[in-house]
């Protein structure tokens, strides 16, 4: 369960406003976020994923107020219980395909590389389709295939909620169609909450429901 | 950390070309201060202790350096030449004996030392093959002589020609290979011994031809009288000395003003090393020099040119090292998206200084291993890297 209780940000030196009178989504929930570009969707994320605090208000993942928490706190929580997925992927060209999805562990001590992990990691990658791609650096796989080891990175430490910010925008309609499936298919495997920022109006359908950010008062942009 | 190593040591094997291009940087930066020193360390070893193992040299006046460098070391440096009679002068002073020594020629690259036997007894060098040089025309060579040219007792080594166009000139003999001696680490393993007859007569001061008196061939004779026989150009010299032919070598000219280049002087006592020293301070042909002063004085200036390079350096080592930096800021910003994804998944800042941390850890580690094994192998081979660079 995600809740957004009166929320309220500005960045330093800018007239940008966002106010988010309330706003909540529930375990398994897939929820679309529209609006125009500066409208401040990635800044949504950014608030619920604890990596910017708003001035005022406060945001709750299972009842855990995120923005109360200490930075460490809310690092460990962010790596933990939240995955990210990106439009450019963001996989890291020197690691192979494995390294890339069990980055994650590598980078925090919140999280712990044993022989299970690596384990549920190659079955992952085998259920998304790069089961024989392991071995292989980002710049040797499709864009379809680097979304999917995106994907697998996000999903394997099984976050509470999967952030995807125009997770889609990259691909091409074939493979938009397949993201989204693995993608749902994932969060519904592990009761997530996924709140994905898309432009694609065609793929609104899909999604449980849609927060539209011509709903909230966002000014100055 | 292992995992920031791991991760690091990723980003550094993909990246090679600019991993080795800094590896290759700081292994430079510190394998050079490193090197010279263990080199110089190796030439004062090598410079004092030949230098402190030979008491005085008498050699003409002119430059002390070029003198001990040359009767020392073999180098290539001429000193201006002594009479033998300067020899005689030492020993009937009854202060000391003197070596004497003649270093002029060369035999396919290597030094060729007119000395005499007292020589090898002073430096304590012993046969490895075959004997000493016993006959007029032999030699004993150094233990790399030997070696490098794959020749042992009983072959044999021509000496170089001065000038091939010269035809007046010194002409080359062929010296038969007595024996090797044992290796000693030194400038003796790479030097011809000869006695200093067959030095001076390759200098040509000394020869041996047909016997005039007995020839049969009378072209050879330009004119005869009761007290002469001139011959002419047709008389064959021999360019090399046998049992047959050794008979009829023999020498022109005053004895006294046979050339030499030094006498290693061995006084009595220091008392008379300090009177020898003062008969010949003033003297206005011959000069008596402790080599080991003038090492010392060289080793001096050696160090004073290290003090300078040591700085040079330093700066070069400080523009590696900003260049380093450089390069690890300008990396960052290329590796902008890279952080900023790892920031956004949870990655604390501590994390990342680590990663970069790992880098440059993995980056030191390979730069210090690749110069150990560099020096190890400078430090192996130290001794001949002197020889080569500095004594040859």
């Amino acid at each position: 369960m995600i809740a957004v209780d009166s929320l309220h940000f500005s960045y330093p030196a800018s007239t940008f406003r966002l106010s988010i009178p309330e706003f909540s989504a529930a375990p398994g929930e897939k929820l679309a976020v529209i609006g125009p570009s500066g409208s401040g969707k990635t800044t949504l994320l950014n608030l619920i994923a604890g990596i910017s605090l708003p001035q005022s208000g406060r945001v709750f993942i299972d009842d855990t107020a995120i923005s109360d928490m200490n930075d460490a706190a809310r690092r460990n929580y962010r790596i933990a219980q939240i995955g990210f997925v990106f439009q450019d992927f963001r996989l890291l060209e020197y690691l192979t395909v494995l390294d890339n999805i069990l980055h994650p562990y590598r980078i925090s001590g919140a999280l712990v590389l044993d022989r299970q992990v690596r384990e549920r990691a190659l079955a992952l990658a085998d259920s998304m389709g790069l089961g024989d791609k392991m071995k292989r650096h980002p710049d040797a796989l499709s864009q379809g295939e680097q979304q999917r080891a995106a994907i697998c990175r996000a999903l394997l430490p099984e976050p509470k909620l999967i952030l995807a910010d125009e997770a889609t925008g990259n691909l091409d309609p074939d493979n938009k169609s397949l993201i989204l499936d693995l993608l749902f298919e994932r969060v519904e495997a592990h009761s997530a909450t996924l709140l994905a920022v898309t432009h694609d109006h065609e793929l609104l359908p899909r999604f449980d429901r849609v927060v539209d950010f011509h709903d909230f008062r966002a000014s100055g942009a | 950390m292992m995992d920031s190593l791991y991760i690091a040591w990723r980003y550094v094997t993909w990246n090679r070309g600019k991993s080795l291009i800094l590896i290759a940087s700081v292994t430079l930066i510190a394998f050079l201060p490193l090197a010279l020193q263990l080199l110089l360390d190796e030439s004062e070893q090598q410079l004092r202790s030949r230098a402190t193992d030979t008491p005085l040299l008498l050699g003409a006046k002119g430059s002390a350096l070029d003198l001990v460098m040359n009767s020392l070391y073999f180098d290539d440096s001429m000193p201006p030449r002594i009479g033998l009679d300067a020899s005689e002068q030492v020993d009937a002073s009854e202060l000391a004996y003197a070596i004497p020594l003649y270093m002029r020629f060369r035999a396919r690259g290597f030094p060729i030392v007119g000395t005499s036997l007292d020589y090898f007894d002073f430096r304590s060098l012993r046969i490895g093959e075959g004997r000493m040089m016993t006959l007029l025309g032999e030699s004993v060579i150094g233990a790399d002589v030997a070696s490098k040219l794959g020749i042992g007792p009983g072959d044999s080594l021509v000496s170089s020609p001065d000038n091939l166009f010269d035809i007046a000139g010194v002409y080359p003999l062929k010296m038969k290979v007595a024996g090797v001696m044992e290796r000693s680490h030194g400038p003796d393993d790479a030097a011809v011994f000869v006695d200093t007859r067959t030095a001076w007569i390759i200098e040509g001061l000394g020869h041996g031809h047909q016997d005039l008196a007995r020839t049969g061939d009378s072209s050879v004779i330009l004119q005869k009288d009761d007290d002469s026989v001139t011959a002419n150009a047709k008389l064959m010299q021999y360019a090399e000395i046998t049992a047959d032919n050794i008979d009829s070598f023999h020498f022109h000219g005053d004895s006294s003003i046979y050339p030499l280049t030094a006498l290693i002087v061995q006084a009595n006592d220091d008392k008379a090393a300090a009177l020898l020293r003062g008969r010949y301070q003033d003297h206005d042909s011959y000069q008596v020099v402790r080599p080991v002063d003038v090492v010392d004085g060289l080793l001096e200036n050696i160090f004073r040119i290290k003090t300078v390079i040591d700085g040079v350096i330093v700066i070069v080592g400080l523009a590696t090292l900003l260049t380093m930096v450089l390069v690890f800021i300008l990396s960052l910003r290329i590796r902008q998206d890279e952080m900023d994804t790892i920031f956004r998944m949870g990655c604390s800042r501590m994390t990342m200084a680590r990663l970069l941390l790992a880098e440059i850890v993995i980056i030191v580690a390979a730069s210090a291993l690749l110069c150990a094994i560099l020096l190890t192998l400078v430090s192996a081979n130290s001794a001949s890297l002197v020889r080569y660079l500095l004594l040859s």
